[in-house]
């Protein structure tokens, strides 16, 4: 007989039900439907133990690799502490801003210190937490191997934490930082393959990581990175970037400008030149991130073109109404 | 002993190589993507996969009430017999894409077609 624990109290699992079995048994009520491992409903993840391989099936790897399973399918004999998907708390991790910098006009690179052991894929993203409460997510733009984490802000229109970033915080200070959270980063599993990444604004801090990522892994596969942006002062990493072109031969970089002066750039939406000019993506994993609205429907295009549904990692920006 | 529909088309593994086919054609028709405008890719692809087990024969614990409850959003918003021909036919196409014997798309078809009272919600 196994013990999960959830939401803090203990249940016992016997060996013949399912972990879903056992909570409903016991009178907890996750959320479930098909109850056979299909609908990804009742999906939890261990945040203690290691649930078996078989109740993970059908999941993307990366959310495999970060112990989540479906409770439904779950037969276990070892304890576990489980949460549901998207509720699982993670520890606040006090970090020391070691240095400030900006990377265009609109944006800052921040470089934090974690004050204790902080665990993160690139192209995952964290919780900021200010001092007074306010909680804004931001991507990890740094490789675990620099030992550091880097977040790239973008001030925005009455953003209240770009703002308080941008204007008020300096080298030496100090905040809690949670996660890491999100499911777009790079395993490695298949350096063979392919990869597209897509991003605009700061949403290239996340794919400038797994790119990254996947070279110092050495990557075989094409790696084409499209960034987009309205016009010229809005890139950066520019130079950084076609640096990177010369160093790895199959790496590409593409700076898409979708405003009315392309500046030499190339013009278009980053999304849709990439996609023109990569109009079958069979076999190709696909990274996304930035604007809510172009990361669903290029999500949806690349789907459409080819690419596996469970080889495109995305992780739209939420910007907050206030 | 003998195998049932789901085993015969090669259960599990079968639904995975359907799934992302199916869900392609149908997010690419325009007589019934109208239907499919959520943004929660993720969601609507478990659901695909959901309803292709549950076509394929394979174990589930759908009931006639829960597919009427399901869909009774979209029934309000024209949800009709054309539409859930269209998915049939999508149903029928992945299918002979991938091989399956005409006898056991068949099979596959009759299951299907008996939720479609509870799906338009009659």
């Amino acid at each position: 007989m196994a013990t999960i624990t959830f939401s803090g109290t203990a249940y016992s699992c016997h060996a013949d039900e399912t972990v879903l079995e056992a909570l409903i048994r016991q009178g907890a009520e996750p959320p479930s439907s098909c109850r056979s491992g299909s609908c990804q409903t009742c999906m939890m993840r261990a945040v203690e133990g290691t649930p078996p391989p078989d109740s993970q099936k059908g999941l993307k790897p990366t959310l495999q690799h970060r112990g989540f399973f479906l409770a439904c399918i779950c037969r276990t004999t070892t304890d576990m502490q489980v949460a549901l998907a998207g509720n699982e708390a993670l520890p606040k991790v006090l970090v020391t801003v070691i240095s400030k910098t900006q990377l265009n006009p609109q944006t800052l690179r921040l470089r934090l210190q974690p004050a204790s052991p902080f665990e993160f894929q690139a192209g995952q993203f964290i919780n900021l937490h200010r001092p007074d409460g306010l909680i804004r997510s931001y991507s990890i733009a740094s490789l675990p191997s620099e030992g550091v984490v880097e977040l790239h802000v973008e001030l925005l229109p009455n953003g209240q934490m770009s703002q308080w970033l941008h204007d008020q915080i300096n080298p030496g200070d100090q905040f809690n930082i949670d996660g890491a959270h999100g499911d777009c980063f790079y395993l490695g599993e298949k350096p063979q393959q392919n990869m597209l990444l897509i991003g605009t604004g700061s949403g290239l801090a996340p794919l400038w990581g797994i790119a990254r990522a996947a070279l110092e892994q050495g990557h075989q596969g094409e790696i084409h990175l499209f960034h987009g942006s309205r016009s010229a002062e809005r890139l950066y990493l520019v130079d950084e970037l076609n640096a990177l072109t010369r160093q790895h031969s199959n790496f590409h970089y593409t700076p898409c400008l979708s405003g009315n002066d392309s500046q030499g750039f190339t013009a278009g939406r980053a999304n849709e030149v990439a996609l023109k000019q990569f109009p079958k993506l069979n076999g190709w994993s696909v990274y996304l991130c930035g604007h809510p609205e172009m990361v669903n429907n290029t999500k949806r295009d690349c789907f459409l073109a080819g690419a596996g549904f469970q080889e495109i990692y995305a992780d739209p920006f939420t910007i907050s109404g206030q | 002993m003998t195998q049932s529909l789901y085993e015969k088309i090669g259960g599990e593994a079968a639904v995975d190589a359907a799934v992302d086919l199916f869900y392609r054609k149908v997010l690419a028709d325009t007589r019934i993507n109208q239907f499919f405008t959520s943004t929660d890719m993720v969601r609507q692809h478990a659901k695909q996969k959901a309803f292709l087990t549950m076509a394929l024969g394979g174990p589930h614990s759908y009931t006639g009430k829960d597919m009427r409850a399901a869909h009774a959003h979209l029934v309000v918003n024209g949800l009709n017999d054309s539409h859930f021909d269209a998915v049939m036919e999508h149903l029928g196409a992945t299918l002979t894409e991938l091989g399956v014997p005409a006898e056991l798309i068949g099979q596959a078809a009759a299951i299907a077609e008996s939720t479609r009272k509870d799906v338009l919600g009659r």
